[in-house]
């Protein structure tokens, strides 16, 4: 059989028994779902689909997936998928990473690596070629990110010259993922990392590793990656795409970090002090602020021309020694004016600190905000945290942060992230605590306002997202935009950056690579819905510990029907008619009825039929019919 | 450029994108090969990259380790030259490499080493095109001896002191 762009294996490994087997991608799986996140919402559904609702996603029967796409390594730029049974939202999220485990996983021979159970003992994974070994990390257990990089890159690549110099050469240090101490404490904010700074944060899967007492996995290949069906035609389609990608210089020199300052004045949809104002009229956050502390050169990933990363150090201070990379405008906003820091340096102290600690800075941000409003609003007290948690005191931010990654004092409620810390604490003040809980369900939105309506989320984006709030995968209108969900879908499933994309040449590739009839539209109307609709599902089954009401949860955090106090957008709001309107037409674009929830036809149309019993263990449970 | 040619590496200005290595296993393998690439990027520190390719020692202890004349040098470019039918995977050549740039093709198992590509080099192109050009072709006779045989290790080394002032 010839599948093109594909290795037809996974790498298959139960910690809880200390066993691994390499098991079959069959052709069709690959076709209907292509890779990523699609095949992730896929095998998560064929493992777990029936009993979704008790599946603890801490617990070990949840499964890990590491998954590459058919485009990964071919495609400029490579990106690795990171999923499973997301411990925020209970649904699926496909977090991607930019990590060379991909193009690793793919020489070695892999579409990717689904780890199932728990070990007892912490472990990490080795994978080189046929030879899969689950060895100790007792050693690595309790270090932070730097430390974890260097002392096993040092192992990992000592232990190959020793094998390997004399007899063969010299080979490349093998890549590898891992978890901070943030992760090994299941912190549902946890990111899984990549290099020093790089985080597949949405989701939070650095929990999940952590759960499963995993604090890395590294691989090792020395293939080339799987046939394509047209190799002259890749040829010629890296090279138009190189070409493409090396026009844009403003993203080589700045990457998103120019975004600081810009998106709050000429946009004003910055999260300020926990998302109270959108705008600042302080100047320090422009990226020329930045650009003194960052380490002269450019800084790509594997196969990408256009190295949108900037490495900042912070060579002196009270912060010397800080590295991090950017911070790229996420971080520079959700770990700065979110939390009333305007001043450069202790931003990037914050941020390489969440690198550290291997927590999400989005999602952190995002609760650490949370908590200094209710400081501000005397919810939260000097008595609940040990000290002041004022705006702009990134010392106290920065000791919140730590106390999240390790569990301690109030940190342990906080480390369940915005939504569930706001219930908990809710439920202890005995006071609703939701309005100033900005997440959609269960994940903290990126730091992309929808009020101004001049960036680029729209009324119901992330009302409606699969993803929950998510911000690199919004459902837009007209569905066919260029940088919407059905794009981002595509972009996450064949495992490319969604930086990189360039007109039609993903859809191109995907063609030469595979042999494929697959077009654009052909994703719009099959692939791309098909995707959507069963991490819908996934999302509505939900629980253990929460469960999504459409009518309730298929919204904004309230904190966007506030009208913006301030900035040039001063007085504007999302409005509740836009979304509800929006929201009908995008369900019916998809072929869900109101509640967004699809129909039978929809099912029977997308291969979905399987998704039946489910879809009515969904309407039984919100009593709708 | 008439005469033999070298390229010149320049580590401060290596991004880490590793268009080279596709480049050049495009060129070769003609696929995405990052381990059968001649140019191979290492990072053995986040943000600290070493491209790492055939130094051409002018002395060419790899020519002479070999016992089965598998490999010359190219008068024209001044590149080591694989003879694929002649080498017989020993490994002489590797273990005479002070830089360990010569190694073993990991599917084929014969000595690979870049050639070059015969005066017009691929991955400099690439690296020149992405405005990093952290690779040049300059005239053979204007590099010192053997200074780029050196393994890719010690170069990070001092690179990260370089770049990130130490510890
Ligand atoms: S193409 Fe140039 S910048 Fe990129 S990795 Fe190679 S040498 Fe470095
Ligand atoms: S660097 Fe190695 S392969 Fe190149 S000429 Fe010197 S010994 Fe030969
Ligand atoms: S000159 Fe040619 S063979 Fe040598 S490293 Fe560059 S691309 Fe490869």
């Amino acid at each position: 059989m010839a599948l093109y762009g594909y290795a037809g294996r996974l790498l298959e490994v139960d910690l809880s028994r200390g066993k691994h087997r390499v098991v079959e991608l069959e052709e069709d799986v690959a076709f209907n779902f292509i890779g990523g996140r699609g095949l992730a919402a896929y095998l998560l559904w064929r493992e777990l689909g029936d009993r979704w609702e008790e599946v603890d996603p801490l617990g070990p029967e949840n499964m890990l997936l590491v998954l590459t796409g058919p485009l990964t390594g071919y495609y400029p730029g490579v990106k690795l998928c990171i999923s499973g049974k997301s411990p925020q939202s209970n649904g699926v999220v496909g977090s991607v990473v930019s990590s060379e485990v991909a193009v690793e996983l793919r020489a070695a021979g892999y579409d990717g690596i689904v780890v199932k159970g728990a070990s007892k003992d912490p472990v990490y994974l080795y994978v080189e070629g046929e030879n899969v070994e689950i060895r100790s990390a007792e050693h690595l257990w309790g270090l932070g990110g730097t430390e974890t990089y260097r002392r096993l890159s040092r192992e990992l690549w000592g232990d190959l010259k020793r094998r390997l110099l004399a007899r063969e050469g010299l080979t490349k240090e093998p890549s590898f993922i891992y978890i901070g101490p943030a992760g090994e404490n299941r912190v549902r904010t946890a990111a899984v990392m990549a290099k020093l700074s790089h985080a597949a944060g949405y989701g939070g899967y650095g929990a999940v590793m952590g759960s499963k007492m995993l604090k890395a996995i590294a691989v090792k290949g020395f293939g080339p990656m799987p046939r394509a069906k047209h190799p002259d035609w890749v040829k010629l389609l890296i090279r138009e795409a190189w070409s493409a990608l090396n026009r844009n210089v403003l993203w080589k020199h700045w990457g998103t970090s120019s975004g600081g300052y810009e998106v709050a004045s000429l946009t004003s949809s910055e999260p300020v002090r926990n998302w109270q104002e959108e705008w600042h009229d302080s100047r320090s956050m422009g990226v020329q602020n930045y650009e003194a502390h960052w380490v002269k050169r450019y800084w790509g990933d594997y196969g990408c021309p256009q190295t949108c990363m900037k490495i900042s150090r912070l060579r002196s201070g009270k912060f010397s020694g800080a590295t991090t990379d950017g911070p790229d405008y996420e971080l520079q906003a959700y770990l700065g004016p979110n939390l009333g820091v305007f001043e450069p340096r202790a931003n990037v102290y914050l941020s390489s600190l969440a690198d550290e600690l291997g927590l999400c800075g989005i999602q952190t941000g995002n609760v650490l905000g949370f908590a200094a409003e209710l400081y501000e609003k005397g919810v939260l007290t000097r008595e609940d945290l040990g000290f002041e948690l004022k705006w702009g005191d990134a010392e106290a931010f920065a000791r919140l942060m730590s106390m999240i990654a390790r569990r301690e004092g109030i940190g342990d409620c906080l480390a369940e992230g915005t939504a569930r810390a706001a219930l908990k604490l809710g439920k202890l003040k005995g006071v609703d605590l939701s309005k100033y809980a900005v997440h959609v369900k269960g994940v903290g939105v990126g730091a992309h306002g929808a009020r101004s309506g001049k960036d680029f989320p729209q009324a119901f984006t992330y009302a409606v997202g699969v993803q929950g709030g998510d911000h690199t995968s919004p459902p837009r209108l007209p569905v066919d935009r260029q940088w919407g969900e059905f794009t981002s879908a595509f972009e996450d499933s064949a495992v490319i950056c969604s930086f990189n994309v360039h007109g039609d040449l993903p859809f191109q590739f995907l063609r030469a690579i595979t042999g494929w009839d697959i077009t654009r539209e052909t994703w719009m109307r099959v692939h791309g819905r098909r995707i959507i609709t069963l991490q819908r599902v996934l999302l509505l089954l939900g629980g253990p510990d929460l469960y999504w009401d459409p009518r309730r949860d298929d919204d904004n955090p309230p904190r966007f029907y506030e009208p913006l106090p301030s900035g040039p957008f001063k007085g504007r709001s999302v409005s509740r008619e836009e979304v509800e309107s929006q929201k009908r037409e995008y369900f019916g674009y998809l072929g869900w009825d109101s509640l967004g929830i699809p129909t039978e036809e929809t099912l029977r149309e997308l291969g979905l039929d399987y998704l039946k019993p489910a879809v009515e263990r969904i309407r039984k449970r919100l009593g709708a019919g | 450029m008439a005469g033999p040619i070298f390229i010149l590496r320049d580590y401060l200005r290596c991004s880490g994108c590793r268009l080279c290595e596709v480049a050049c296993s495009l060129k070769h393998e003609g696929t995405v090969w990052p381990e059968a690439s001649r140019i191979r990027v290492f990072e053995f520190f986040p943000g600290v990259d070493v491209p790492h390719l055939c130094a051409q020692c002018r002395d060419y202890p790899c020519v002479k380790a070999c016992r089965y004349s598998a490999l010359r040098v190219d008068e024209s470019t001044g590149a080591v030259l694989v003879d694929g039918e002649k080498c017989t995977g020993c490994g002489d050549c590797v273990r005479a490499c002070p830089g360990k740039v010569m190694r073993l093709h990991p599917e084929t198992r014969k000595a690979i080493v870049c050639d070059l590509c015969g005066g017009e080099p691929e991955c400099v192109k690439a690296c020149h095109e992405a405005g990093f050009d952290a690779l040049r072709v300059v005239p053979y006779t204007s590099v010192g001896f053997k200074v780029y045989s050196t393994m890719p290790d010690q170069v990070a080394q001092r690179l990260f002191e370089t770049l990130f002032g130490g510890e």
